[in-house]
């Protein structure tokens, strides 16, 4: 069972699940802005989960994203923005 | 997080810096995005052997990822496209210049992993060559001698990287 990692802010209008890389670059930009426009969100590093749950983040990741690249970040459980893609992060913001 | 040190990551960042400057490649100018990038390569070293690049998931399986250790397969091609690489650890002149931003950018690697070794089958046969020739799969050096460099003179991947030309 993955147990992701929630991380607190004023916006809470859109549930924000994120499978990140803990060593990537647009992967810290994109908590780093979300936390600065105060979206809350929840992520999983996947290179830090251990046992089966690497597996499981891996698999789950790819139900979104069929080239599994890092950041990808499901709205509302419908929806995915792949990559650190500045001016959508801050339409969810807004939105 | 990790047992990398910001020293260990200063001197290796040093290095790459150096490095990347004697090959008339350019790294990120934005020291603090790039020293994070060097942290994250240190960091997949010490879990997996390799320096993966960063922004990949690693399988730990050093064979299979040989296209995504640093510098990766797709650098050279990326920086031409996009003006970085995946990562952007390694940036254009542009960039350097401030004329170009750098973005994120798509992975140009197959899903689920590389397909090399390439060319295996369509190699060029030329007869009575006194030395195979070598390429380097990361910037492309050849080189014709009886086996590939330990380290390739410009770009510095390892002997593993190059694949049989000719």
């Amino acid at each position: 069972m993955l147990e992701p990692n929630h991380v607190n802010g004023t916006l809470t209008k859109h549930r924000i699940l994120m499978y990140t890389l803990s060593t990537c670059g647009w992967c810290r930009r994109t908590k780093a802005l979300l936390q600065e426009l105060g979206v809350a969100y929840d992520y999983v590093d996947v290179d830090l989960q251990t046992g089966g749950n690497r597996e499981l983040a891996k698999e789950e990741l790819l139900k979104w994203n069929p080239a599994s690249s890092f950041p990808t970040i499901v709205i509302d459980g419908n929806e995915c923005i792949i990559g650190f893609q500045e001016d959508r992060l801050r339409e969810l913001a807004s939105a | 997080m990790s047992g990398v040190t910001g020293e260990r990551v200063a001197e290796v960042w040093a290095r790459l810096v150096k490095e990347a400057r004697d090959a008339g490649y350019s790294v990120n100018p934005d020291d603090q995005f790039a020293r994070e990038l060097v942290q994250g390569l240190l960091e997949n070293e010490a879990r997996y052997g390799y320096p993966a690049c960063p922004c990949r998931l690693a399988s730990g399986d050093r064979n299979s990822d040989l296209d995504v250790i640093c510098p990766c397969d797709y650098r050279d091609v990326d920086l031409n496209d996009y003006g970085s690489c995946y990562c952007a650890l390694y940036v254009s002149p542009e960039v350097v210049r401030g004329e170009k931003r750098v973005g994120a950018i798509p992975d140009r690697r197959p899903v689920g992993g590389s397909v090399a070794p390439s060319r295996g089958t369509e190699r060029l046969d030329i007869k009575g060559l006194p030395f195979p020739v070598w390429r380097c799969r990361v910037c492309g050096y050849l080189c014709a001698r009886p086996e590939p460099p330990l380290v390739c003179p410009v770009c510095k991947a390892g002997k593993e990287r190059f694949e049989q030309f000719i």
